[in-house]
């Protein structure tokens, strides 16, 4: 097993080469010169060849490439070329704690959510509830994400004054602070994830219940909440955490577009505003950084499918 | 839904006179027995005549200011006016015809790239298979959304580049689906039967191998027109869409924002306008996975 863990690191370390290639040489070969276009605000030509020089963008592509790789495995992604010439790797590292702090609170809200609206959806199967469940789990998925975080934003912050409107707050400031500005955000990102899981595990519960191992736990007399939670319930699971995969994809994308409603100074709004100032270097920062959590998200739930199916063991 | 029928007269060819339904009247029975499908087609038909006709049936000019401004819903403005006293229903309906038409159009052209891709690298196998299928792996591990805004980054804002960003976005969907389709048929007795017959290879691939693999296609790309359609109005919001004076849904949600505590029906309508058409998608797609019979998409491999 520790074998093929290994490899599929490997593999997630080659998926990151290759983004990084195409995320430098995207910007660079596109028709159309994509960075020249950013630097048009500089000035006239001549100030646009300075700065070119002095970024090292008058070199050989090839040049360019190898440099700014070797820099980047020492962890300096250039310096932002807008306003203050702060650090890439600065802007992102602070921006990382927001966007992981939002989609892990995300995660934690669909999955309380979605896991007891899917159970009783399959257990009291065609009841009120579960068409409750069902409309819901429409209603979440054709939702764009960013226009429910606007509305809870006017219902609970404009209107209510239960919780914060915009911002973020570090959790060294404490964890109400740190919680009360990120509930409406993960509730705005979480919602078509819940959607979706309440989906799946519905499904596949019912899937379970079918089987022959439940008449016999049924025959055997167990109480009924122990054969849903201890014997249908982790066998649910297991096509669910196979779609896990699509789903942080899911909320890392809802996290990027969210952020910029809630003014959380993450990955996204970094990425955002970096596009809109024309900002090449803290755009691929951004965009490094965002596929990163992306690739090891992916390659944390592969391991998790093996902790939680033990049928699974990726001897080749 | 021709194909279908197409694919059952392939078995027997010489039953080339039987009388098939026609697609139209397949769905129309269909809608009898799913509420949800009738539901989407009725809003979904709306959203359509909507679009196609909002020069002549929005009441009011959707770039007009007055100075009656920032008014709640009314008789004669039903869902309110905007902060610069535009009339937003009329705004919401020109909105619909940009989001349709973005949906439709970068779905169509992430179709046509990502079959052509999938069905040749299914039907040469080898090293086509082997630099097709890397890309579009490597496509395949990351969200849509992030790729088309990337891709915006590089093309920069404005409609023509966010069609394509989005297209491009789709690409690595409709090929994985199309390879895997062809992977199968290619296997069929009727493609090697064509093929002793002399046909050659783009014949076989588009004429005998493609209609029979359109099913899940046109599924996928059902289910993708309302995730492009919400790609556009993010896309929108974030200010990397369409610029400035074009009313788009996104972008009248991202305007509306500054106003939002006090004027409550220019946050709330634009979403709704989105969630309608993009629950009613859905239903017609869920429909015809049924209807199909394809299993969930995300299944094929």
């Amino acid at each position: 097993m520790s074998g093929y863990l290994l490899r599929r690191f490997l593999g997630a370390i080659v998926v990151m080469w290759a983004v990084a290639t195409l995320v430098f040489f995207m910007l660079r070969a596109v028709p159309g010169d994509p960075i020249g276009a950013m630097l048009f605000d500089v000035g006239d030509a001549q100030a646009i060849a300075d700065l070119k020089a002095k970024l090292g963008l008058d070199q050989p592509v090839y040049v360019q490439y190898v440099k700014w790789f070797w820099l980047m495995l020492q962890g300096d992604l250039g310096n932002s070329i807008y306003g203050s010439r702060i650090e890439v790797s600065r802007i992102v590292l602070e921006a990382l704690p927001r966007t992981l702090s939002l989609a892990f609170l995300s995660f934690v809200i669909a999955v309380a959510i979605a896991v007891p609206a899917g159970l009783i959806s399959a257990i009291r199967k065609h009841s009120a509830l579960d068409h409750a469940v069902t409309i819901f789990a429409f209603l979440g998925l054709a939702m764009p994400d960013f226009w429910l975080g606007i509305m809870l934003i006017i219902v609970f912050a404009a209107n209510l004054h239960w919780l914060p409107a915009i911002g973020y707050t570090p959790l060294s400031e404490g964890f109400w602070p740190w919680f009360s500005h990120l509930i409406l955000p993960s509730i705005a990102v979480g919602t078509p994830f819940a959607a979706i899981i309440a989906r799946m595990i519905r499904s596949s519960m019912l899937e379970v219940l079918k089987t022959d191992y439940m008449n016999v736990a049924r025959a055997k007399g167990l109480k009924k909440l122990r054969i849903i939670l201890v014997h249908a319930f982790p066998n649910a699971l297991i096509p669910v955490v196979t779609v896990m995969g699509i789903a942080v994809a899911l909320l890392m994308a809802g996290a990027v577009v969210v952020e910029n409603v809630f003014a959380i100074k993450g990955l996204g709004r970094v990425l955002i505003e970096g596009i809109l100032n024309r900002d090449y270097p803290v755009v691929q920062g951004a965009i490094l950084a965002v596929s990163a959590i992306f690739v090891f998200a992916n390659l944390a739930v592969d391991m998790l499918y093996t902790v939680i199916d033990p049928r699974i063991r990726y001897e080749s | 839904m021709s194909n279908i029928a197409h694919s059952q007269r392939a078995d027997d060819g010489a039953q080339d006179e039987v009388r098939r339904p026609s697609g139209l009247r397949l769905w129309a029975g269909y809608l009898r027995r799913d509420k949800k499908a009738l539901f989407g087609t009725i809003v979904l038909g709306a959203l359509i005549f909507g679009a196609v006709f909002a020069p002549w049936i929005s009441p009011y000019d959707p770039n007009a200011m007055d100075f009656m401004m920032m008014e709640g819903p009314s008789l004669s403005h039903p869902l309110g006016i905007d902060d610069l006293g535009r009339d937003l229903f009329s705004r919401l309906l020109h909105g619909t015809q940009i989001s349709l038409f973005v949906g439709i159009s970068t779905v169509l052209l992430g179709m046509i790239a990502g079959v052509t891709l999938g069905v040749m690298a299914g039907y040469f196998g080898g090293w086509v298979d082997t630099i097709i299928m890397r890309y579009v792996d490597l496509q395949w591990a990351f969200p849509n959304f992030i790729i088309a805004v990337y891709l915006v980054a590089v093309f920069g804002t404005g409609l023509t580049n966010v069609i394509v960003a989005i297209s491009l976005a789709y690409i690595d969907d409709f090929a994985r689906i199309a390879r895997g389709m062809v992977l199968t048929i290619k296997e069929e007795q009727y493609v090697d039967a064509a093929r002793t017959l002399g046909a050659s290879d783009s014949r076989i691939m588009w004429r005998h191998i493609l209609p029979n693999a359109m099913a899940p296609i046109i599924v996928q790309a059902t289910v993708s027109v309302s995730y492009a359609i919400l790609a556009e109005a993010g896309l929108s919001f974030l200010g990397l869409g369409v610029q400035s004076d074009t009313p788009t849904w996104g972008l009248i949600l991202a305007d509306a924002r500054s106003f939002i505590s006090r004027a409550w029906w220019l946050g709330v309508f634009p979403g709704l306008f989105i969630m309608l058409t993009v629950l009613s998608i859905n239903f017609i797609g869920d429909a015809l996975r049924d209807v199909f019979d394809v299993r969930e998409v995300t299944d094929v491999d």
